[in-house]
């Protein structure tokens, strides 16, 4: 840019008295290298192939769109989708509030592992977990066997999908709450408690509450990793068509059969439902940070 | 007054949470990992060990590492990239970038692999252009490396851009003032202080470079010895009812899985600030 | 070198940041900025060492047109307020930093550059703690490392940020004779932000006083406060007190106020400080609240029959023996006359 002995003068950059371009100049150099890089990656990897289905998706009459993303079975599948989804993200939030207490409160033998298994479902390769659960949860299974004979059915039925949602779905929860209950200082209990409130109706009253928004957070990131989750369900789901087949198996069955756009439409239906998840979740968090500003 | 802290919860609380979190966390991830191990060692160590060097295993498992060789440096270069726009610059549209880098992570792994079938596949955008050159994306290998960039690309960035964000430019704005160039200053201040962060990053995503499923499946047409990941490996020989093979190939996973973990929590334990919610 | 800044202005997101901003510093001078926070000044330091750039206006050092000059190009030493100490290395790494990253032509020989770091230790008094890291030190004990390590360059000017706003009150003011003794012993034109005036009074040679992204007067510490130039610098430089009334007839009267002016009739605001009161037969009334002895200094807070508080400075000799609930007859010896200010 300039020799050591010389400084270059600015002459030559933009008039004098010029509107700020879209960015400030900034003192710290690569901004240009940096931000290109970041913007034709992200268009080369994320952003043009996913307008591709869009493209596809809507090369098609209305009518074609509703008859292959709404047809009976695609409802059929949304339905076991976004159902059992919503039923492990509910369980996630029952247990999940459980399991960070104990971790962040409590103390005791083998902690240490507990908290490192809590991410198990992050670094285990989800079609190792679904082949785990179906063995688990078969009928001659180590928690199968005892299931069957009370007549629960859990594998190859929508609960074997709810089972395997729930545990990709655990660390969300867990992860979320932990930190927002470990920050919630003692003082604010030590308040409420000199102020007369019993132990119940300070977990009720200040502690819960509290944790609203991460729990908000915890439950719909559960809930949007488990509508588009495949590996680790498709070994236990049974996949039969309007009973136990999730909606990304769906797609791919479409695809096998070169029904590009079925596929694609059924991809959009369900991607539109991720973006609105995120907006949920954006929107969740904005709040969160506002209460607690 | 009770004589206990008004902090702390009964003994029957703690002990009814946690046997309820013990029964949980049995049932949904204590006994799956078991039972990956006891699958494998059902008939004993030997054909496990047989099934994992089988030359279809093999040729999944460098497949595997291939994979993961592609996807890390990748991830790195990107997530640095991205970080160093994010959080050492001002400009318009920044929050909508750092929403535009999560995408992936909401986006089910079977779209993933369903978008690069469309755009390479042989009715896809490209598919004609690439036959006639006899270039093969699609149930080929180079089709497997796409789809897991697209399914690990938020994993460094969004573990830095946090961590420079909260660095801020003081330090980078010292060197440049002392006469450092711009990869001088990377290098030297920059990089240091987010190594760990780094490194956590790159743990997460090896993991799932090497273990993503759908998107993979989709575009790898399965072709053994040339086109399967050690996850599609474990699914074929799941589905051809070979259990202690597949358990076994599983296991090996498994165990890298549970290095990783126990990687993240040293790091965790040692640089506790890297830690950040919601992977 | 000299420093000329000509007509800068500046812009943030959604206020103007500096508005016209004119300045020349002399060679080898100690200039303070000094002003209230989000006058500009800070960032009036920052245009100067190249981490900002102005919309409009120019930055000249000596003759040479420096205004989008990179920080780097620069060879300004720039002392930021939180140290921005680089964490992972040793403070002799720190203070070697700027000569490591030279090109290899330019760089001085690794026995040079090491003497050089002893020297600089030396220079600010922490010979021994060059293996140290940051952490192991004292907030003291970093700036001097930052400042060691800004001067590591031999720089043209040395800019530095709120030098001393992060430490206690006894370390600040050992620090400030510090600092008044390096900038003698290198005489490097040395640029400081500061909100405190008294921090600027005592150790700059010429004072710059911004608000609101303007200057409102430059001079020396004497200057700015014995002829403070708007009402702004008046009641910011120093304690004074403020009536708020009119002139008329030679004499401006605010409440029960009433002091012996020469200026045009008119709407006007008067500074008297503490200091300039004194007790005279045929002035105005004032009942004593308080009264603290500070060393050879009365300090008294008095109520005018307005009902005005005002605060008095008397030698011991001048106070004499007052108490609580007497009531004094003041005059001043000064007043800072201005256009009525809101």
């Amino acid at each position: 840019m300039s020799s050591t002995t010389h400084i270059s003068s600015g002459q030559d950059r933009r008039p004098r008295g010029a509107p700020p371009l879209f960015r400030r100049r900034s003192a710290i150099p690569g901004f240009g290298l940096s931000l290109g890089l970041t913007v034709s990656l992200l268009s080369l990897i994320v952003l043009i192939p996913l307008s591709a289905v869009i493209l596809k998706a809507s090369g098609q009459s209305f009518s074609q769109f509703l008859e292959a993303g709404f047809s009976p079975r695609a409802l059929g599948a949304y339905r076991l989708s976004f159902g059992a989804a919503f039923v492990a993200a509910a369980v996630n939030a029952v247990f999940g509030v459980l399991t960070a207490w104990a971790l962040v409160r409590y103390e005791f033998p083998g902690k240490s592992i507990i908290n490192g298994l809590v991410d198990l479902p992050f670094a285990l390769p989800t079609a190792v977990a679904g082949i785990a659960l179906a063995a688990l949860y078969a009928p001659n299974g180590w928690v199968g066997q005892y299931l069957e004979p009370m007549g629960i059915e859990a594998a190859y039925t929508p609960l074997g999908v709810v089972i395997a949602l729930t545990f990709i779905g655990l660390p969300f929860v867990v992860r979320t709450i932990e930190p927002v209950l470990r920050d919630l200082s003692a003082d604010v209990e030590e308040a409420a408690a000199s102020l007369g409130a019993g132990r119940l109706s300070i977990i009720g009253r200040v502690i819960l509450p509290a944790l609203g928004p991460a729990w908000l957070t915890g439950f719909a990131l559960s809930f949007a990793r488990g509508v588009g989750e495949y590996g680790s369900v498709i070994f236990i789901a049974g996949n039969m068509p309007f009973k136990s087949e999730i909606a990304p198996l769906l797609i791919v069955i479409q695809l096998e059969q070169f029904n590009y756009q079925a596929a694609s439409t059924i991809a959009v239906v369900m991607l539109s439902a991720s973006f609105a998840m995120l907006l949920v979740i954006n929107a969740i968090q904005a709040w969160a940070r506002k209460r607690s500003a | 007054m009770s004589p206990r802290s008004s902090t702390q919860d009964p003994w029957w609380v703690k002990a009814l949470v946690l046997s309820l979190v013990a029964v949980f966390l049995s049932l949904i991830l204590v006994l799956p990992l078991v039972s990956v191990f006891a699958e494998a060692l059902r008939q004993g160590l030997g054909p496990a060990l047989e099934a994992m060097s089988t030359p279809d295993a093999i040729a999944s498992i460098k497949l595997t590492l291939l994979t993961a060789a592609v996807a890390v440096p990748f991830n790195i270069v990107f997530g640095v990239a991205a970080a160093w726009a994010v959080a050492k610059h001002e400009f318009w549209g920044k929050s909508l970038l750092i929403s535009l880098i999560d995408v992936p992570f909401s986006v089910s792994p079977v779209v993933a692999g369903l978008i690069y079938v469309l755009i390479f596949g042989s009715h896809g955008w490209f598919g004609s252009w690439l036959i006639d050159h006899n270039i093969k994306i699609i149930f080929a290998v180079p089709g497997i490396m796409l789809a897991t960039l697209f399914v690990t690309f938020p994993f460094v960035a969004r573990e830095l851009i946090p961590l420079m964000q909260e660095q801020g430019v003081d330090e980078e704005e010292a060197a440049a003032s002392m006469g450092a160039g711009g990869w001088t200053t990377l290098w030297r201040v920059t990089t240091p202080n987010i190594r760990w962060g780094l490194l956590y990053g790159v743990l997460l995503c090896n993991a799932r470079a090497m273990g993503e499923f759908g998107a993979v499946s989709v575009v790898s047409g399965h072709i053994r010895g040339l086109t399967n990941t050690m996850p599609l490996h474990v699914e074929i020989l799941y589905n051809e009812y070979d259990f202690v093979g597949a358990f076994s190939v599983a296991a090996l996973l498994c165990l890298l899985s549970i290095l990783t973990l126990i990687l993240k929590g040293l790091l965790e334990m040692l640089q506790p600030q890297v830690r950040r919610a919601g992977h | 070198m000299t420093i000329s800044i000509r007509s800068v202005e500046k812009q943030f997101a959604r206020y103007p940041a500096l508005r016209g901003v004119s300045l020349e510093v002399q060679p080898g001078e100690l200039l303070a900025l000094l002003g209230p926070s989000g006058s500009g000044k800070t960032t009036l330091l920052r245009i100067i060492a190249g981490l900002e750039f102005p919309e409009a206006g120019q930055v000249a050092f000596d003759d040479q047109d420096v205004t989008f000059a990179s920080a780097a190009a620069r060879k300004v030493g720039f002392v930021f307020q939180q140290y921005a100490l680089f964490r992972h290395m040793t403070v002799a790494k720190n203070i070697a930093f700027g000569l490591d990253v030279r090109k290899a032509k330019d760089r001085p020989a690794r026995a040079e550059i090491n003497r050089r770091v002893e020297e600089l230790l030396g220079l600010v008094e922490l010979g021994g703690l060059g293996g140290r890291y940051p952490a192991q030190l004292s907030g003291g004990q970093r700036q001097r490392v930052a400042l060691a390590r800004a001067l590591a360059v031999s720089p043209q000017v040395l800019l530095l940020d709120e030098p001393f706003g992060a430490l206690d009150a006894t370390v600040r003011k050992s620090l400030r004779k510090e600092l008044r003794r390096i900038h003698n012993a290198t005489g490097v034109t040395t640029i400081f932000v500061t909100h405190d005036q008294e921090e600027a009074l005592d150790l700059a040679d010429r004072v710059a006083i911004l608000n609101q992204g303007s200057i409102e007067q430059v001079g020396t510490p004497q200057e700015v406060y014995d002829q403070p130039a708007s009402a702004f610098v008046c009641s910011f430089v120093g304690e004074t007190n403020r009536f708020d009334g009119a002139v008329s007839g030679g004499r401006f009267v605010c409440g029960s106020v009433s002091l012996a002016v020469d200026c045009a009739d008119g709407p006007k605001t008067a500074f008297v400080r503490p200091h300039d009161l004194v007790v005279a037969p045929d002035g105005f009334e004032a009942q004593i609240v308080r009264v603290t002895a500070q060393g050879p200094v009365i300090q008294i807070e008095a109520h005018t029959a307005s009902d005005q508080p005002i605060e008095i400075s008397l030698s011991r000799q001048e106070a004499g023996s007052i108490a609580v609930g007497q009531t004094l007859r003041l005059a001043a010896r000064k007043i800072h006359l201005f256009d009525p200010v809101d």
